[in-house]
């Protein structure tokens, strides 16, 4: 693997991506922005507080999060499947010196970038909300980046598997939704059944959203380092599997 | 010196054979024509050249190395092909497709694009630069990855199919391209269903069916050893 031909394949797609960013960059924006407003305001209403911190607060940090994985999902699924079984971009690149890993790196690291775009353009709405009242928010980028690799590699093992592209609709539905919705964005998972809870504490959506609130409102401490320990070993055995599935599905 | 040596090349698709010991060389600046009829396993063939599929066994060296997973950026740097398939990237312009592609084999821009403004006058298509490329007609597009496969000016050229479904003056237009490349030395490999074409074209000839070569030689020797046309020739040779 030549991590410079890997960047040759992620500098392909931020040039298409400068072209296009204008039609697609708002329903990337808006989608997080609803659930936010409409449940942080709404539902907020008859919320008093939770651990002390209002309806609002309390779902801001989980908000960051789930915008930077849904867009390294559409990314990696619908961007990557399309580049790949429909405009043979990847047939394209590999009569050039790159080689196929490289071409999976680089769809890596750019469903990552994008990650890293959505997050940090909703993290600078709620600081204009005046929700972030804490410099060391800023190691959220950090983490943004974390979650990008994370959920590309989640999502390009569903690219591998998925027969058609109609198929993403189980990865979302049954699959994406219920890590969006049993992360403790929305609500705390210690009052959930205990079993359901130890379900959850695999979905790493729920690690990044507590470093997420942690960050917010505390700053780094023992906490955050304790969830990176997971989010590090759950990425080192996640991220070989888009490679050896693609592979898989690609060459053979 | 050969430019591509293939040694009982077999490549099996789960049961399916796809090549069958297929042997051959193609000599250093010279054009060698692969024809056959759809599924005869002509792209199979030229997709191992270019180290895109690995054969179930047997050896191929090209440009002078043996291919394997170590070299295979290296040599694949002196490649340029067209593929059959239209794989440019409908999101940008003319011009675009070219830059972006020459950024994978690390050409700096600044030569990519007077190289890219060359080939685009060569074919062309010049005023048609910042145009999208799905604006273009099929035998523009055609004209487009043809150029695209020149960009780092390659040694060995591979064209799989490169005029099949073009209005004749579009097929015209390539293969006075085709004749134009020859003379510049490079070795040309190309893949055809036309007889016409690999006559006109061709310095040599492999004619293949059912994923094996059955015979290669000059067009002129195929002509005088058959006493007809090719056309003949092939439908005699390919009879099931």
């Amino acid at each position: 693997m030549n991590f410079k031909r890997a960047l040759r394949v992620w500098q392909r797609n931020a040039t298409v991506y400068k072209k296009l960013y204008r039609s697609s960059i708002a329903l990337n924006f808006f989608e997080p922005m609803f659930y936010f407003l409409a449940l942080g305001i709404g539902l907020g209403g008859f919320i008093k507080e939770i651990n002390g911190l209002t309806y609002l607060q309390f779902i801001a940090p989980g908000i960051v999060m789930s915008s930077a994985m849904y867009a390294a999902c559409y990314e990696c699924t619908y961007g990557t499947y399309v580049r790949m079984e429909y405009q043979k971009t990847f047939d394209a690149i590999l009569a050039t010196p790159i080689l196929f890993e490289e071409v999976i790196m680089g769809e890596l690291l750019w469903g990552t970038t994008k990650s890293l775009i959505y997050g940090t353009i909703i993290l600078i709405v709620m600081l204009f909300f005046g929700l972030v009242n804490n410099f060391e928010v800023l190691l959220l980028l950090f983490y943004l980046i974390f979650c990008g690799l994370i959920f590309s590699s989640l999502s390009l093992i569903a690219t591998a598997l998925v027969p058609g592209i109609e198929s993403f609709n189980y990865f979302y539905t049954l699959f994406l939704t219920p890590l969006f919705l049993f992360s403790g964005i929305f609500f705390p998972l210690e009052e959930m059944p205990s079993l359901l809870k130890s379900v959850f504490q695999f979905n790493p959506l729920f690690h990044l959203v507590n470093i997420s609130r942690t960050l917010f409102y505390v700053g780094i401490n023992g906490f955050v380092l304790y969830e990176s320990i997971y989010l590090i070993l759950f990425l080192l055995f996640i991220m070989p599997l888009p490679f050896l599935l693609l592979k898989r599905r690609y060459l053979l | 010196m050969y430019a591509v040596v293939g040694k009982s090349l077999t490549k099996y698709y789960k049961n399916l054979k796809a090549l069958d010991s297929v042997t051959f060389s193609i000599s250093a600046g010279e054009c060698f024509g692969f024809l056959g009829a759809n599924g005869a396993g002509k792209t199979t063939l030229m997709s191992m050249i270019y180290g895109f599929i690995m054969p179930t066994s047997g050896e191929i060296e090209v440009l002078g190395k043996k291919l394997q997973k170590s070299n295979l950026p290296e040599i694949k740097a002196k490649i340029g092909v067209v593929p059959q398939d239209n794989n440019l990237d409908p999101d940008l312009s003319v011009l675009e497709n070219l830059l972006v592609y020459s950024r994978y084999f690390d050409i700096r821009k600044k030569d990519a694009f007077n190289r890219a403004k060359n080939l685009l006058k060569f074919v062309g298509l010049y005023e048609w630069s910042n145009a999208n490329v799905r604006k273009l007609s099929g035998g523009m597009k055609r004209k487009l990855i043809f150029i695209r496969g020149l960009i780092n000016d390659p040694d060995l050229l591979i064209l799989d199919e490169p005029t099949t479904g073009l209005d004749p003056r579009s097929r015209k237009q390539i293969w006075n391209l085709i004749e134009s490349l020859k003379h510049s030395g490079k070795t040309i490999i190309l893949t055809t269903h036309y007889m016409e074409e690999a006559e006109k074209l061709c310095d040599k000839i492999a004619m293949m069916n059912k994923g094996k070569i059955l015979l290669i030689d000059t067009p002129e020797n195929l002509s005088i050893k058959f006493g007809g046309n090719l056309e003949k020739v092939y439908f005699e040779m390919t009879e099931d």
